[in-house]
């Protein structure tokens, strides 16, 4: 009991001395509490302390809030008090040090003390800004040997519990997840043609659902998993197709040339891709029914391609390539010119909305890294050897 | 330092105040069990090795690959007459004509042949992206050869993107080497 009340007064104390400052001193603190005004690359991140913990707790808590918009700091100088404990299991609670009060104590229990982790940063991310976060998501990418040849993995989105889905020395690339379930689409030249695959991570059962004459690419589930777009050259040009789920009822929707990496719409209305058109990679749109294709303008941002459409339906980000290769987030909309955050390639978004997932290359080998598209905070995941690659997060 | 001679006090005030009523806050108000492995997410990996019914999905008429099965590759036949391309482009310059003429001339001499034409890219250019180029690349040399005569239903395309490049270096000297199309010569089995 002593103990209790000892902790409890280092915990309250800097709380009341702001409560009461805040009283007497007017105006300062209260432009603090209110930031709702979030910008691309300019948002400043959210103060937080973090007390308590083992040092894996502690760490796993520390990467999972940084790359999504916190900042660490001491708890007098933070806006919400992170602490707890990890013997046995995490224990933890936030305190908002402006709202003065608890909004966030829970307990966890089972399965790793990394889970349990991430099961608390999740809430804590919720608590503070109403929004899911991102602890307990899955990434898939691909893994390149020297070679050419790869594996495609899946991973916790740090990288952790990284697995080789695939085992067959081959080409491959593209990886992208069914959306809600544990499936994913790929690239592989497992016989000997570019070809694409289904893969249900569940029963291991694979099915080829393109295997023609030249490229059979960069597929792309809709979002509700009926259909499936895809980059594909059998009627003598690199064009985006569609077809249902099992590669039937094929469909060819554009006519431009050197198409490439299909993303759809949330809404499963349009597929968005990277196409060349008198000779200048653009991006454009085409609806998923079929019909005219519309360029998307991205002013100041040449070369435009990968473009992934946010699952929230606001954003689309890409990589923009001037001599060096940038990741960009432009409105879905058209309604402002895109900001050009950080180097890097093939962004994909978090199923929130906040956080990129990307691939930054040095010196030709690949590395994938967390971005969060308001502050600007990046981190590296955990990497595989090799050059990891073209990252699909699962939504 | 009026005002804060009272806020010591009140502080502690306060705290007692909360002590009382604050006190059960701490103690969590929710334990949230944990699932294994991701909520059982890809936990039963197969082996992925059964690849059923590579041709019959779609069932599209161009999907005439199979002709391309019992055949033995000969990369050397034709090494010599890969040809290049510029930055990004996918367009055949006049200088490549002859190579060109030369492949078309040795499938016109043995008409049991077929053709791979390799697509090839520079790494300057994101991975899916170089794929297409590649890809285009292939099928501007198949478009070329047809019109010199030879039938495009002896040559498939392949493109490889930037993963098979011929110099690793990251240099312009490699970069052109890399950004290519390579002719392999297709000879059907002896026996079949």
């Amino acid at each position: 009991m002593k103990k209790y009340y000892l902790s409890l007064i280092q915990i309250c104390l800097p709380i009341f001395l702001l409560l009461v400052a805040a009283n007497f001193v007017h105006g300062q603190n209260e432009i603090n509490i209110q930031q709702e005004i979030n910008v691309l690359g300019q948002t400043k991140p959210i103060p937080v302390s973090i007390e308590g913990f083992g040092a894996e707790v502690r760490d796993i808590l520390k990467f999972d809030l940084y790359v999504q918009g916190f900042t660490f700091v001491t708890p007098d100088a933070a806006q919400y008090q992170i602490s707890g404990s990890s013997t046995g299991n995490v224990v933890g609670r936030v305190v908002d040090r402006f709202g003065r009060k608890t909004i966030l104590s829970r307990s966890y229990n089972g399965a790793t003390l990394r889970r349990q982790a991430h099961a608390f940063s999740d809430d804590v991310v919720l608590a503070i800004t109403g929004k899911k976060g991102i602890a307990q998501t899955r990434i898939a990418f691909k893994v390149e040997a020297p070679s050419g040849n790869g594996e495609i993995y899946v991973a916790d989105f740090d990288g952790y519990n990284a697995q080789a889905v695939t085992h067959d020395g081959v080409i491959v690339s593209a990886p992208s997840w069914v959306p809600g379930r544990a499936a994913l689409y790929y690239n592989s030249y497992k016989l000997n043609n570019p070809d694409i695959f289904y893969h249900n991570l569940t029963t291991g059962e694979r099915k080829v659902i393109a295997h023609y004459s030249g490229s059979n690419i960069s597929p792309a589930a809709s979002p509700d998993g009926s259909q499936v777009a895809m980059i594909m050259s059998r009627s003598g040009s690199p064009n985006v197709w569609v077809a249902n789920a099992d590669g039937s009822h094929l469909r060819k929707l554009t006519s431009t040339s050197e198409d490439s990496s299909p993303c759809w719409s949330p809404d499963g209305r349009w597929i968005c891709f990277a196409t060349k058109i008198r000779e200048r990679r653009l991006l454009a749109k085409v609806p998923a029914a079929g019909g005219k294709v519309q360029v998307i303008p991205t002013p100041g941002t040449p070369n435009p391609t990968e473009p992934d459409w946010s699952p929230d339906g606001k954003w689309i980000a890409f990589t923009m390539q001037a001599g060096e290769f940038d990741i960009c987030v432009m409105p879905a909309d058209g309604s402002a010119s895109p900001t050009i955050l950080v180097r890097g390639e093939d962004p994909s978004w978090s199923p929130n909305s906040r956080t990129l997932i990307y691939a930054r290359r040095i010196a030709g080998q690949y590395k994938l890294s967390l971005l969060d598209v308001y502050t600007k905070q990046v981190k590296d995941i955990r990497q595989i050897s090799g050059s990891d690659s073209e990252p699909a997060w699962a939504r | 330092m009026k005002i804060l001679k009272l806020v010591y006090p009140m502080t502690l005030a306060l705290a007692v105040v909360l002590a009382a009523t604050g006190c059960r806050n701490h103690r969590p108000y929710g334990v949230t069990p944990i699932p294994h492995e991701g909520g059982g997410l890809v936990n039963n990996l197969g082996p992925g090795g059964t690849l059923p019914g590579a041709n019959e999905p779609g069932g599209g008429p161009q999907a005439s690959l199979s002709g391309f099965d019992n055949m033995t590759q000969d990369r050397a036949a034709l090494a010599a007459y890969t040809i290049h391309f510029a930055f990004d482009s996918s367009v055949i310059r006049h200088s490549e004509d002859a190579n060109l003429q030369s492949v078309a001339s040795a499938l016109q001499s043995d008409p049991s042949t077929k053709l791979t034409i390799e697509g090839n890219c520079d790494e300057r250019g994101t991975e899916e992206y170089n794929r297409a180029l590649g890809d285009s690349r292939a099928l501007a040399a198949r478009e070329a050869l047809a019109k010199l005569g030879i039938d495009p239903a002896r040559i498939r395309t392949m493109s490889y993107g930037k993963d098979k490049p011929v110099n690793p270096a990251h240099n312009e000297s490699a970069w052109a080497q890399n950004r290519r199309d390579d002719f392999v010569l297709l000879h059907p089995k002896t026996g079949a």
